[in-house]
């Protein structure tokens, strides 16, 4: 149905082109280049007036659009030096240029305007608190992906291992635990605090390590069920581990996790006076003032960056092409004598490693670890990134991450803003509803609009891994007899 | 021979951990729980007795809505996991009809009580019986041929998508029902009550099972839905319309959610959007606990479900509470699908372990 449609749509286009002149043999007849050249151009004509006419215009916009030109167009992966294909890290390294120096020229949260234009309908570009968050959700998805994406194990859970990170955090280095006072490099306690205050950096491995060993013990009973039941088992535990959160107030007497309040305040991370003397480094995040997301920022996309990495040599290695295996048929691999619990086991260890961190620098972040913060949705809207950007597919993920949780932070207060402003009550153009729309309410009927959307239509993702394409598109089964004849 | 009493040695010895400590473990954990019980029993009997039957009306509740999850997993081994909140569009549109079409109030007569109550059971058997069909055609027929996990995908975006329906419908607020159930005792003996509205639930409930049961066994329909279980590619060539089927299979799970909308709106006398997740949950783990696809095993595992809540929110001796009811429950779910996939009632199919 869906190629029926694609072709009946450019059947027409043509046609109303052919009306302009302009011949489909023609056109087909210029290079490849050429005509990606074009449509780039095209759309990117189509964006700057829009921009012009309904966003709020800046001179920085034809910049805006002179980079994503030069990215998008020519074709770097044919780039070759000395037989060695470097031109495919062009268009990554050009999008990691742009966002170290993205908070120079992004709006503060003290409301400075650096002359970027104003989109229409999303309004302003992302905030810098957005942009650490959409560091910390990338990594999560990244780590999903290693389950989903890989795997094809379907995970409705990944929360609990957030969870377990923050919460890892709020232990480690935070004044919680009051009955002890342990120091080991922990940055910004005062004298006199007690608690177990531990250097951040520590912290996130020691999270990441306990996390991955929570998704190993979670993944042997579990990880024999075939994968709706495991989708089930796993949402199990996601339920589970946040209510244990919001009751741990009085354990038999001990108070864990300090109940539906969370704990608060976490240390922030920091290099410490030494690093920052002679090395240069920020001595304490907490204590920088305004600017101070922007070292949260840069350490996130670090970290993004170590994940990025991890991912792609994994997926490339013994273990990663087992997983692709199991994903596709898991008797077959099984036959072929792939340990299938151990390589499962991997898979979800693995997820839940890069899940700890994030979520343990998430509640250095934000300061505190709250068990509201760990509800069955957010599994959900993690999943949602990893299927919208691509299973399986690194820079469709990192995309579908930044582009959701911007959704969530930003523009969907932007787009509900715009709305009602335009067709709200009162609005510039013409009325269509009386009461102001509250969009964000309605974030996660959005989020299901789009798993439904995208796996109707396009399930293999916006940016899809070519694998992953194939099994949606050819199957993984046998056509069933009922619908071949029908 | 010999060898093949050899294999069967070997096998038996290789299965002897897993089938002596687990059934050890599970009779220890089985007995505890019953001097639990015990216990309370003896504690104070007549309260024990009222807290059952507390739990008889959870459990008939849950069996409404886990039989339409058994029913769909049945016949098309899909964890529909929109269907908690097509009951709870189910309680969302009888309330409507009973506050707003009937205009009922907490002192109706008898008569039109019946009238409507029975008025709106109708609607909204049929609004959430077309709205679950409609959802099996848009989000789960065209992924037939995909991976396992597609399908149920667009199960929980259509969660979502449902749940937002009823935030724009009706507000992120609880729609309050009024008491509208009489609440005298239907007879009280020695600290024994039974009330009305515990009747009233079951007297809505029962029947329903018993048309099902007496459905899926009897009538044609049934038995082309019972044969597009046990094989869809099968029961095609013996002529049965296989998306028909399962089209009528979802109307009838969604008539059965529609039916537990009215009773939790009855009886609970307040809904919201995310009831339905909730109770669905619940629910989910009543049909696994029975065994998923087995009919008689989704009453039994909702009647268990329903004791449990109601014990571990009511007993006085050593409860943990209402605090940890879900915990619980999510619990006995990860451990019958670790443990025992197929459920209390259901085979060991290949599938299952």
């Amino acid at each position: 149905m869906r190629r029926r449609l694609r072709a009946a749509v450019s059947a027409l286009w043509w046609q109303a082109l052919a009306l302009l002149g302009l011949k489909r043999e023609r056109w087909t007849a210029l290079p490849k280049t050429a005509r990606r050249g074009v449509k780039a151009t095209i759309w990117m004509g189509i964006g700057l007036l829009l921009v012009a006419f309904l966003g709020v215009w800046q001179w920085s916009a034809l910049v805006i659009a002179g980079v994503i030109l030069v990215l998008v167009v020519p074709r770097y992966d044919r780039v070759t030096i000395a037989g060695r294909r470097v031109g495919r890290f062009f268009v990554p390294a050009g999008v990691l240029a742009i966002a170290i120096t993205y908070p120079f020229y992004a709006y503060s949260s003290t409301g400075v305007n650096p002359g970027l234009p104003q989109l229409p309908v999303f309004g302003t570009f992302p905030l810098m608190s957005t942009m650490v968050n959409m560091g910390i959700f990338s990594m999560m998805a990244l780590g999903l992906n290693f389950v989903v994406g890989y795997a094809g194990l379907l995970d409705l859970g990944y929360v609990a291992f957030f969870a377990i990170g923050s919460y890892m955090a709020g232990w480690l280095a935070s004044s919680q635990f009051s009955q002890v006072n342990i120091r080991f490099g922990g940055i910004g306690v005062i004298q006199g605090l007690t608690g177990i205050h531990i250097s951040v950096w520590l912290v996130l491995l020691a999270a990441g390590i306990v996390t991955a060993l929570a998704g190993v013990i979670i993944g042997l009973p579990t990880l024999r069920l075939r994968g709706d039941y495991l989708a089930i088992v796993t949402l199990g535990f996601g339920e589970i581990l946040p209510i244990v959160a919001r009751n741990g107030d009085s354990l038999g007497g001990f108070n864990l996790t300090n109940g539906t309040g969370g704990i608060t305040p976490i240390d922030p991370p920091g290099f410490g006076g030494w690093l920052h003397q002679h090395v240069g480094l920020p001595a304490n995040y907490g204590a920088l003032g305004t600017t101070f997301d922007r070292d949260y920022f840069w350490t996130i996309l670090f970290f993004v960056l170590v994940t990025i990495f991890c991912s792609a040599r994994l997926r490339e290695s013994r273990l990663g092409r087992a997983w692709i295996a199991i994903r596709e048929d898991e008797v077959a691999a099984a036959a072929m004598g792939i340990p299938l619990m151990r390589t499962k086991t991997w898979a979800y260890a693995t997820g839940a490693f890069f899940g700890g961190v994030a979520g343990a620098y998430y509640a250095s972040y934000n300061g505190s670890s709250n068990p509201d913060e760990f509800y069955f949705q957010i599994s959900v809207f993690i999943l949602v990134m990893v299927i919208l950007g691509g299973m399986g597919n690194i820079w469709g993920v990192i995309l579908g991450a930044c582009f959701l949780t911007y959704l969530n932070s930003e523009g969907l207060n932007n787009i509900g803003a715009w709305l009602n402003g335009h067709f709200g009550p009162g609005g510039s153009d013409f009325q269509v509803w009386h009461k102001p729309l509250d969009v964000p309410l309605y974030n996660f009927g959005i989020y299901g609009v789009i798993l439904v959307v995208v796996m109707l239509l396009r399930p293999e993702g916006l940016i899809p891994s070519r694998r992953r394409a194939a099994e949606f598109h050819e199957g993984v089964h046998d056509q069933p007899l009922y619908d071949a004849a029908a | 021979m010999a060898t093949h009493a050899h294999t069967e040695v070997s096998l038996r010895r290789r299965r002897s951990y897993s089938s002596y400590v687990m059934p050890a473990v599970a009779t220890l954990l089985v007995a505890l729980l019953l001097a639990w019980l015990v216990v309370n029993f003896e504690k104070g009997p007549a309260y024990f007795v009222n807290i059952a039957f507390i739990g008889l009306t959870n459990g008939a509740l849950y069996a409404l809505v886990a039989l339409g999850y058994t029913l769909v997993y049945g016949i098309l081994e899909l964890i529909n996991f929109a269907h908690g909140d097509v009951f709870m569009l189910g309680g969302l549109f009888s309330a409507t009809m009973l506050l707003s079409v009937f205009h009922l109030h907490a002192h109706a007569s008898t008569l039109s009580l019946v009238a409507a109550i029975v008025g709106s059971l109708l609607v909204a058997m049929a609004a959430c019986g077309i709205l679950n069909a409609a959802i099996e055609r848009v989000a789960y027929r065209p992924l037939r041929g995909a991976p396992r996990v597609a399908p149920l995908i667009t199960a929980i975006g259509m969660s979502f998508i449902l749940e937002d329906v009823a935030i724009g419908w009706r507000g992120p607020g609880y729609t309050a029902v009024p008491s509208l159930l009489p609440a005298g005792h239907v007879f009280s003996v020695a600290g024994i009550t039974y009330t009305w509205e515990k009747l009233i639930v079951a007297a809505i409930t029962a029947p329903v099972l018993l048309l099902l049961v007496w459905f899926v066994r009897q009538t044609r329909q049934g038995k082309a839905m019972r044969a597009t279980a046990q094989d869809r590619d099968a029961a095609a060539m013996m002529g049965i319309d296989v998306n028909r089927t399962i089209s009528f299979t979802f109307l009838i799970a969604g008539a059965l959610a529609g039916t537990g909308g009215l009773v939790y709106a009855l009886y609970y006398g307040q809904i919201r959007y995310d009831t339905g997740y909730q109770i669905g949950l619940i629910a989910f783990t009543a049909a696994v606990l029975g065994g998923i696809g087995n009919l008689p095993g989704a009453v039994l595992g909702a009647l268990l479900i329903g004791f449990i809540q109601a014990f571990n929110e009511g007993l006085l001796w050593h409860a943990p509470g209402s605090d940890w009811t879900e915990s619980i429950v999510f619990s006995i779910l990860i451990l019958i699908l670790v443990f025992r996939p197929e459920g209390l009632l259901g085979e060991r199919t290949p599938e299952g372990a």
